[in-house]
């Protein structure tokens, strides 16, 4: 994701890049949980990978590997977009488009159709 | 009246920290909808605002302690395993729903959705806290920013929905049981 700087979206004094960083690793967060819940579900050898604390099963593996993927991202967008204005119409698309992800691939009608079951 | 421990984390998790939290949403998004409407960054006091931070605040707090504890203190009662040729699969939930074609889909959708989508609500709050934290009423300038906010914040009350409303009929068909009894009250018989 770029940043040229998108004057029809962004007030000049206050840059976005921050608020942006935030919003795109929530979207990626999001479809982090998505694809792993996704891969847990489709292949036993990465469920038992992410089996990190057994009473809670794979569970555990999936939503801990999501946090740190979507911290790990925030925190390098942040630094990389600190003081910076970015497109916000890219990061937006972006960031839904992953929440649409982690919903979808949640979803175990959907996980099931995408595995052919 | 007496409860068992294993209920009262159950109903810690699911109408103290979950309800709670789905409840807040109504301010939430109303509060976000008045600080962000482009008409209204000089009708917002500096008060105001601090409050909408510290309800903001409260309400991840109570997002994060919803999924932790159903996850690492509930759900594990949940999914216990029986001891083989167990026969009453009361204090086995996931087992007592499977063991029924009428009862089997609670789980393989209800709990498998509700267990992995009501952590979107936790990641998605924490942002719109952050940046309502970050930008203030500045945030009724970048339009994107503002639709990004208010969106993620439809999307966790959404994942929350979901997942309290699965919540609710699973703890309906197969209730997490056992644990110590805690005596509240002696009554007469």
């Amino acid at each position: 994701m770029s940043a040229p700087h998108d004057s029809t979206s962004a007030d000049d004094s206050i840059p976005n890049g921050p608020g942006a960083a935030a919003i795109l690793a929530a979207g990626i967060g999001c479809g982090a949980l998505g694809i792993l819940a996704l891969a847990a579900d489709a292949s036993d050898a990465i469920g038992k990978a992410l089996n990190i604390y057994t009473p809670t099963g794979t569970l555990s593996g999936v939503t801990t590997v999501a946090i740190v993927i979507w911290l790990g991202t925030w925190l390098a967008l942040s630094r990389s977009w600190q003081g910076k204005s970015v497109a916000m119409a890219k990061v937006n698309a972006a960031a839904f488009a992953l929440l649409i992800v982690g919903f979808l691939l949640t979803f175990p009608p959907f996980m099931d159709l995408l595995q052919g079951k | 009246m007496e409860i068992s421990t294993r209920d009262l984390w159950t109903v810690l998790h699911g109408m103290g920290f979950g309800a709670l939290f789905m409840l807040a949403f109504s301010g939430a998004l109303a509060e976000l909808y008045r600080l962000s409407a482009p008409s209204a960054a000089a009708q917002v006091s500096e008060r105001e605002q601090r409050l909408l931070k510290l309800y903001l605040v409260t309400m991840v707090a109570l997002a994060w302690l919803t999924v932790l504890s159903g996850a690492y203190i509930v759900y594990p009662w949940y999914r216990a395993v029986p001891p083989a040729g167990a026969t009453d699969l009361a204090d086995y939930p996931r087992r007592l729903l499977l063991s029924s074609g009428k009862t089997s889909e609670w789980h393989n959708i209800g709990m498998e959705w509700k267990e992995h989508v009501a952590w979107l609500a936790p990641i998605a709050m924490t942002m719109v806290a952050y940046v309502t934290m970050k930008y203030g009423r500045a945030i009724t300038r970048p339009r994107h920013m503002r639709v990004a906010v208010l969106g993620f914040a439809v999307a966790a009350f959404v994942a929350t929905g979901v997942a309290g409303a699965f919540g609710a009929f699973l703890n309906k068909y197969a209730p997490v049981r056992g644990g110590s009894v805690i005596i509240l009250m002696e009554g007469e018989p």
